[in-house]
């Protein structure tokens, strides 16, 4: 059974005043989510993203399709205790410290007493704020909300973990210890499923990312599925050298200047490139390196929102009418 | 899924909801400015030689009413639109929880803020009455109506807390589907409007048009009516005021109450909220 299972999830937001135009946010979204799985929900800004964790935590309510988080519907309570959500952006009572808050949190859980504040304490102290916990939320920094956010989202050790732009307003030490705790709740079993526009995150660290673009699921499966293994080419460094490598040359693609005097030749698969660098070096210069070049995950990215790009979200007014909760 | 109601959740929500308006400091200046205001009726009584009593408990228990609907409606507005706006509810609504606990909880929380409100500000009103009787000779004592610190007082802070349920209803009620400012506008227009539904009863007895009138009717039907919560004729002049009239208002204020928080359920279990 998957952990998250989406089936032609829609969702189209009503804009305009005079006229309103159903505009759709997500499109026939269906996908499935396996138990222990990091899950990389990647798209650019405006993609449906965020629409559809809201959809999942029914913070709105679909048009159409369905969906079940660990076989249960969406908004049922014993799976809801079962879940953990860091919203994007999050923001909370300012006027609670952050041990209030958790503990607010925490006993909607059904936590109590010493078990409850055993609980906060150490999530505190995991997400690094355990010095900070009697400070009301209203003196926090973004970066140390967010942190807050993930504490909350952890406190009842969920199964299932929902992160939405986990990433957003940490410094590149936050980062560090989210992709940490990320591949910590990975090696306990646990399912994440997180957004994020942020291709690196993705790659390391998730088992299988989905590419959505205007609302539309444009890729998904493993990475080494999507990005093909398939040698595109050559990357061959040379430094030193007097003049430019001929760009002419058969078996070169392009020639790129990244210093004087350095330079970075693209050669073609066929190439040995070895003896290529040898006749390239010819012209005085020095072997700095040679990587074999292959699809990236944002040349992929890069291809399918492109493709995804000039249609239209607008969906026909006919389509619109007939859609229901 | 909206319709499940724990009593633990609701109370732990409601907890949440006191425990923002303690902190509150606008909440504070409210009931300091009619602590005020109560105080300063023992100056105003002054002016009217021989109804100092009756001056006072008039306007003490009007500021009670008064500075109780300013709260019940501006706070019980904000309670589901700063969730909304500033996106607290986010977080909030994924965890094991329903639509209907959350709206129970909010009510509950700002009713037992107003409770201790109405309760501060009639123990100030008490202790005016108290040190202002107690510096009257017995035979000035002996010309009024009621003793200054009478019973009465208590039964009619009972019933302005009883009407501030009603109106923390009404306006949580309209901030679960529009916007705080047209939740405010609604709310007000609601509340005065309660005041003088009594009016729409006999209407017939105005107008000859029977269109006009059944509406009239049904309006009386519809709108609340809060007029019989306001008892400080009968404190100020001594008239009894039965337990079956404090009953049946009570009554009257919980099926009203549980009407309008049935409303704003249903209304806030289909909101998106983008």
């Amino acid at each position: 059974m998957p952990a998250i299972e989406t089936h032609e999830l829609a969702k189209d937001y009503k804009v305009g005043f005079w006229r309103p135009r159903p505009y759709r946010a997500l499109d026939a979204l269906t996908l499935a989510v396996e138990p222990g799985e990091v899950f990389g929900f990647l798209g650019p800004n405006g993609a449906g993203k965020t629409t559809t964790l809201k959809l999942l935590m029914q913070l709105v309510y679909p048009t159409s399709g369905t969906a079940s988080i660990l076989g249960r519907p969406l908004g049922d309570i014993e799976m809801k205790r079962r879940i953990g959500y860091l919203p994007e952006n999050p923001y909370f009572y300012d006027y609670l410290t952050a041990d209030e808050l958790l503990s607010y949190f925490a006993g909607l859980f059904g936590y109590k007493g010493t078990e409850r504040a055993a609980r906060v304490s150490r999530l505190l102290d995991e997400v690094g704020l355990g010095a900070e916990r009697r400070l009301q939320l209203r003196k926090f920094s973004k970066g140390m909300i967010q942190r807050v956010g993930l504490a909350q989202a952890l406190i009842n050790d969920p199964e299932v973990i929902f992160l939405d732009e986990p990433m957003s307003g940490l410094d590149p030490l936050g980062r560090r210890d989210v992709r940490a705790l990320i591949l910590r709740l990975r090696d306990e079993g646990r399912t994440v499923f997180f957004s994020s526009h942020i291709l690196s995150d993705a790659e390391t660290l998730c088992s299988r990312i989905a590419i959505v673009a205007k609302g539309r699921l444009m890729a998904s499966g493993t990475l080494a599925d999507l990005v093909t293994a398939q040698l595109k080419g050559w990357e061959i460094i040379l430094d030193g050298v007097s003049q430019a490598p001929p760009a002419s040359h058969p078996g070169v693609r392009a020639v790129t200047a990244i210093a004087p005097g350095r330079y970075a030749v693209e050669a073609l698969p066929t190439e040995d490139p070895l003896r290529l660098a040898r006749e390239l070096g010819g012209l005085g210069g020095r072997l700095v390196s040679i990587a074999q070049l292959h699809d990236t995950l944002e040349d992929l990215f890069v291809r399918q929102v492109d493709q995804a790009a000039g249609t239209d979200r607008f969906a026909p007014p006919v389509a619109a009418a007939g859609g229901g909760r | 899924m909206s319709g499940r109601v724990s009593v633990p959740t609701v109370l732990r929500i409601a907890a949440n909801v006191f425990k923002e308006s303690v902190r509150d400091k606008v909440l504070y200046a409210i009931v300091l400015f009619a602590v005020i205001i109560i105080a300063a009726s023992l100056l105003l009584g002054q002016l009217t030689a021989g109804q100092e009593v009756k001056i006072i408990k008039d306007l003490g228990l009007a500021a009670i009413s008064l500075f109780g609907h300013f709260i019940a409606i501006f706070i019980g507005i904000g309670l589901v639109s700063k969730e909304v706006e500033r996106r607290s509810i986010y977080a909030l609504l994924a965890k094991p929880m329903s639509r209907a606990e959350f709206v129970l909880g909010k009510f509950l929380g700002l009713l037992s803020t107003l409770s201790v409100n109405v309760v501060v500000m009639t123990v100030a009103l008490v202790v005016v009455l108290g040190v202002y009787g107690a510096t009257q000779p017995a035979e000035i004592k002996a010309t009024w109506e009621a003793p200054s610190v009478d019973p009465a007082l208590g039964v009619a802070a009972f019933l302005i807390l009883a009407e501030l349920a009603v109106v923390t209803a009404i306006a949580l009620c309209f901030s679960t589907f529009t916007s705080p400012v047209l939740a405010s506008a609604f709310s007000v227009g609601l509340v005065i409007a309660g005041h003088f539904s009594a009016d729409l009863k006999n209407f017939e007895q105005v107008i000859d048009n029977k269109v006009a009138a059944g509406l009239a009717r049904g309006l009386y039907y519809v709108l609340p009516n809060l007029a019989p919560f306001d008892v400080k004729s009968q404190v100020v002049h001594a008239l009894p005021i039965t337990p079956l009239y404090v009953a049946l208002t009570t009554g009257y204020g919980v099926l009203y109450v549980g009407a309008l928080l049935t409303l704003a359920v249903l209304f806030f279990s289909r909101r998106d909220f983008k």
